[in-house]
């Protein structure tokens, strides 16, 4: 059967962001597919390459390494975060001046600009200076981030749980503050155990939030650039290079434009395919309710 | 005026080959509204989607050909033209 739409006139309201979108993305987005297949000089001096450069990119261990550790990064901060904020929203007071009290102080990491956030953690987790460095040192743990991989992973890490795992104890928050109290009655009639509240009830209703949670939590630390930046330098050797740190330094700092631009279009499709699923998971979500 | 956006001839014939593809779509789309219906992908899906799924399915299949052979372009191409026909026929 064909619906015939009866007036599409709707769709010209669409017009102001479309060409919003094709100023800020689509032409920039043009620009970098031109500049992918080129060896560019200057202005003057450019000349067409074909594949080449994505060729080179997509064969260069550096690449490979650095695509790995966003990767395992992303997943590890997903790993920690979701079930931590899962645990915090659970623990909340739910009215009160406790329950304000414990909004605003949650709120208050996702205040804090990410460079200074690398800064705040640069010394906190100094060994001479810093309060967590100097403690760990004092118990015995030979924890030094400027040197050690692992403690540098370690406080990398950390540090993005610091300051993110609020965002999703909040939204966890918001979700379970919207279960109504009639569920939690009827558990309490037929006895469920506090697992199976959670699990039969608050779980489920979680679902919703924590699908965005995990959407913004993906795409905010796969794109990480300040933080360890700050904190590291991407080091020890190469060992907290993300990819757009790698992709600065390929584009600002060698200026190779061409293999920088060939691989700024890799990592978009990869976030368009990542996207792409989170968004079909949430659609479905939405239909099957 | 366009200079600075470096230009080159394949890139202009594939945006316009991808904006002529969402034209005809668009007209296509007022025309005849599609209904979303299942075919072989696991979920079911619009025009729309099955243009995007073929498009973006075709575009990983070309980087890993890229990575893993030095050979000409034109078989994925050809390969792509295919599978996108095959997508959004039976998707």
């Amino acid at each position: 059967m064909i619906i015939k739409t009866e007036n599409n006139k709707a769709w010209w309201l669409v017009l102001p962001v479309f060409l919003l979108v094709a100023f800020s993305a689509v032409i920039p987005l043009m620009t970098v597919v031109n500049y992918s297949v080129q060896d560019i000089f200057d202005q003057n001096n450019a000349y067409f390459v074909g594949v080449e450069w994505y060729r080179e990119v997509l064969r260069d261990p550096r690449l490979h390494d650095s695509l790995l550790r966003q990767f395992i990064y992303s997943f590890s901060v997903l790993a920690i975060e979701i079930p931590l904020g899962i645990g915090v929203a659970l623990m909340m007071p739910t009215q009160g001046r406790m329950g304000s009290l414990c909004l605003i102080l949650l709120a208050i990491p996702l205040l804090i600009p990410w460079n200074v956030v690398g800064t705040i953690w640069q010394i906190f987790g100094r060994a001479d200076i810093g309060l967590f460095g100097w403690a760990l040192n004092a118990m015995g743990i030979d924890y030094n981030y400027a040197s050690n991989t692992a403690d540098a992973w370690a406080t990398v890490l950390l540090m993005d749980v610091w300051h993110w795992t609020s965002l999703v104890a909040l939204l966890c928050y918001s979700g379970l503050r919207a279960i109504p109290e009639a569920f939690y009655q009827a558990a309490e009639i037929d006895r469920a155990s506090k697992w199976a509240v959670f699990r039969y009830i608050q779980l489920p209703r979680l679902k919703s939030v924590l699908v965005i949670g995990i959407l913004l939590r993906f795409m905010d630390s796969f794109m990480i650039y300040t933080e360890p930046f700050v904190l590291t330098g991407g080091g020890p050797g190469n060992s907290t290079t993300f990819l757009s740190q790698t992709l600065t330094k390929m584009a600002i700092g060698q200026f190779d434009l061409g293999p920088a631009a060939a691989f700024s279009l890799i990592y978009f499709l990869i976030v368009l395919l990542v996207s792409w699923l989170f968004f079909t998971t949430i659609t479905y979500m939405d239909k099957a309710k | 005026m366009i200079s600075w956006m470096a230009w080159t001839l394949p890139v202009a014939i594939f945006f316009s080959t991808i904006g002529i593809i969402l034209v005809c779509m668009t007209a296509y789309e007022l025309h005849s509204p599609c209904v979303e219906r299942k075919g072989f992908l696991p979920i079911s899906t619009t025009r729309g989607d099955r243009l995007f799924i073929g498009l973006l399915v075709s575009a990983y299949f070309h980087l890993m050909y890229v990575g893993l052979t030095d050979m000409s372009l034109w078989l994925p191409l050809g390969i792509s033209v295919i599978w996108l026909a095959i997508v959004l026929r039976w998707g």
